[in-house]
């Protein structure tokens, strides 16, 4: 059977690529256009992994198919940092050591940059709620709160 | 179930989605593809064509004006529930929809999947059916309105027939001094499957005495319970708790649910009582309020 051509903009580029009907947009990220950025975690939209922003709503990449992806805007881990210039999201996992074995972090990252966008002073509660769908097995969440909370203040003080 | 590589469909009408719906066996909707997707991974493998209904204006529209509401059936619950107007109006079904899953599968799940996968522990189906919500289906033959308390037929089973979607949902606007609320037991407090839910509205007049009152119980039974008893015996009270515990006792009598490791049949009906008066509570201070 003949695959499936989708046009879609990927971290604000125009990007084309070819599918199968039953393929996630996260498998057609990884495997077809190299994104590994995007980790696989269930595949059941269960731990947040996957996140993406489509057409600017979080969603699970496992749980959007590739082809859904034709004329939609897509972001991924990839598109956040500005070249070699990490944002304070990101700034902020590092400095307060909010990741060990890395798996969870992008999908961290693109969930709390959009919980920042929407909300840009969330209470530790708002925080623990919004992500609580990105699951991390390693860090105890502790430090990932810690340094969104710490990420947002740092936000709002560029902006002041 | 087909190994083969599946269609991909995106009909811009609903017309176009019927078509495809009645040509194909196994052809399914793929709205947030929640169940549809997890399912397909966990082994069901995926349809020969899915059929995405969300390049159908009329599935993605929301339309709220004084007579109620009118929403497509793609809306997400993320879309709904950000909408201070429907949050306003409804605040039981936006609690509920709020409950169904992590702020991603929000931003894809909708009522219609969560009607339509017919799993007795939805979160929104009760809430929808206290405050007397319409399944618009669109089908071969046309359309036809379908309560939601008749939805369901069994856990996975719906009304729905070959080549039927749901297209939108409409909630009349609620009457004055009207109001609801939604109640779920889960043993966390986030991210889990309803042990219990409770969905209740109700309408005072203006001294603050119950003239409707619709009692709905979720998870205790193969599909959402509206229990006509517990609803009676809010009517014509303020509450008392003579009134209170009458619909917690019809609640716990109605409840017919499962033993499983979330909670045993006793513990269930036990708590569909306790939901039931507490959102009975929640719904009468709004009531008041407005």
């Amino acid at each position: 059977m003949a695959k499936i051509r989708v046009e879609a903009t990927i971290n604000g580029e125009e990007v084309e690529f070819l599918c199968v009907g039953q393929e996630s947009l996260l498998e057609a990220l990884r495997d077809g256009l190299g994104m590994t950025g995007t980790k696989e975690g269930c595949t059941t939209g269960d731990c947040g992994a996957c996140s993406i922003v489509l057409d600017g709503r979080l969603v699970p990449s496992c749980l959007v198919l590739a082809a859904e992806a034709d004329g939609r805007t897509v972001e991924t881990i990839e598109g956040v940092a500005e070249g070699t210039k990490l944002t304070p999201v990101q700034q902020q996992f590092l400095e307060h050591g909010a990741l060990q074995c890395g798996v969870c972090t992008p999908g961290f990252i693109v969930a709390a940059e959009k919980l920042l966008e929407t909300n840009p002073d969330p209470t530790e509660e708002e925080a623990r709620y919004y992500l609580a769908g990105n699951l991390c097995r390693c860090t105890g969440y502790d430090k990932i709160i810690k340094a969104v909370l710490e990420a947002a203040a740092v936000m709002r003080e560029t902006r002041a | 179930m087909s190994q083969e590589a599946s269609r991909f469909e995106a009909p811009t009408e609903v017309d176009g989605a019927v078509a495809l719906l009645a040509a194909e066996d196994g052809a399914r909707v793929l709205a947030g593809g929640t169940d549809l997707l997890v399912q397909m991974r966990l082994g069901a493998g995926a349809p020969p064509v899915f059929v995405d209904v969300k390049r159908i204006p009329r599935l993605m529209a929301t339309q709220l004006d004084a007579t109620g509401l009118v929403i497509g059936a793609g809306v997400p619950a993320a879309e709904i529930f950000e909408n201070e107007s429907i949050k306003g109006l409804w605040p039981g079904v936006a609690e509920a929809t709020d409950l169904i899953g992590s702020t991603q599968v929000q931003g894809r799940a909708t009522w219609t999947g969560n009607l339509c996968n017919a799993s007795p522990a939805a979160d929104s189906v009760p809430a929808l059916i206290a405050c007397g919500a319409v399944a618009v289906i669109a089908g071969p033959k046309g359309e036809r309105e379908v309560a939601v308390e008749n939805f369901t037929t069994g856990p996975g089973q719906t009304v729905l027939e070959r080549g039927e979607l749901v297209v939108e949902f409409k909630l009349a606007a609620p009457a004055p001094h009207s109001a609801d609320a939604y109640l779920r037991l889960i043993p966390r407090t986030e991210m889990d499957i309803a042990v219990v839910g409770a969905g209740v509205q109700l309408t005072l007049d203006d001294g603050g005495v119950v003239q409707q009152a619709r009692v709905v119980l979720g998870a205790v039974a193969p599909t959402a319970l509206l229990v006509e008893d517990a609803g009676a015996a809010l009517v014509g009270t303020r509450l008392e708790d003579a009134a209170l515990n009458a619909a917690a006792a019809a609640a716990s009598a109605a409840a017919n649910p499962i033993a499983d490791k979330r909670g045993t049949v006793e513990y269930r009906k036990k708590i569909a009582g306790v939901l039931t008066k507490r959102a009975a509570k929640i719904a009468y201070e709004r009531a008041q309020a407005r």
